[in-house]
């Protein structure tokens, strides 16, 4: 593709299954992953808990979504920001969320995590450096 | 120039504006609408968040979305101006981005 790669973040800030924002943002996500952009995901606030480990959705009646976050790596969104404020103001640790890595093409195809921990400082400085922001 | 922050949310349903409001860098605007107006308000337990960062951001509101609430001049709080539909245009052009704050 010959235009111009922009920058894109997809903001989440909202729990998984009490609205529907959250899968929504997969869906945008993949179909996104589609048109070769530089694609980041944001997780703040109640977005941190998109991500934990263990989640049934089975007596719910709702799809349980949270394994798609580890196939992102496949389309090539390998940069999941998670803020550490958000984390520490709910009790979690990133022991608490699920283990996400993409396969580095241009490293051998190493396995490295997609989770990236930042400040709240730092995911301030991720949302400026954007240059499109959408957010869910 | 910096982002355009627009906040939708009242700040006594939840921690959106606050969020906004900590993650807003110097030289970003905040603009509240819809119910993101109440926290435009003055005497509120959001107001000093809003004052302390009144100084780094620049604070608007969206006057129709004041009047249609009822909202007079009078309890807005110091620091924040009132724009018209016109005025969010111009605010969301002469910004590098926008971000909703839903």
């Amino acid at each position: 593709m010959s235009e111009t790669v922009k920058k894109f973040l997809y903001v989440n800030r909202k729990a998984p299954y009490g609205t529907i924002y959250a899968q929504e943002a997969l869906e945008v996500v993949l179909i996104g992953a589609a048109f070769d952009q530089d694609v980041s995901l944001a997780f703040l606030d109640d977005g941190v808990f998109q991500l934990t480990k263990g989640q049934d959705t089975k007596e719910i009646g709702l799809k349980n979504f949270s394994a798609t976050y580890r196939a992102l790596g496949d389309y090539e969104v390998t940069k999941l920001y998670v803020e550490k404020e958000s984390l520490e103001e709910r009790g979690l640790t990133l022991d608490d969320l699920q283990n996400i890595e993409y396969e580095d093409e241009d490293d051998d195809y190493a396995e490295k995590p997609s989770i990236r921990l930042v400040t709240r400082a730092e995911m301030a400085e991720v949302m400026a450096d954007q240059d499109v922001v959408l957010s869910f | 120039m910096g982002t355009l922050h627009t906040v939708n949310k009242s700040p006594f349903q939840n921690q959106t504006l606050l969020s906004c409001l900590a993650h807003a860098k110097d030289g970003d605007a905040i603009l509240m609408i819809e119910d993101g107006v109440y926290g435009a308000t003055t005497g509120t337990v959001v107001s000093d968040a809003l004052a302390s960062k009144s100084t780094d951001v620049t604070l608007y509101v969206l006057g129709a979305d004041l009047a249609a609430r009822g909202i007079d001049a009078g309890r807005m709080a110091e620091g924040v101006t009132s724009v018209d539909y016109e005025g969010f245009v111009e605010l969301a052009v002469t910004h590098d981005r926008v971000q909703n704050w839903l």
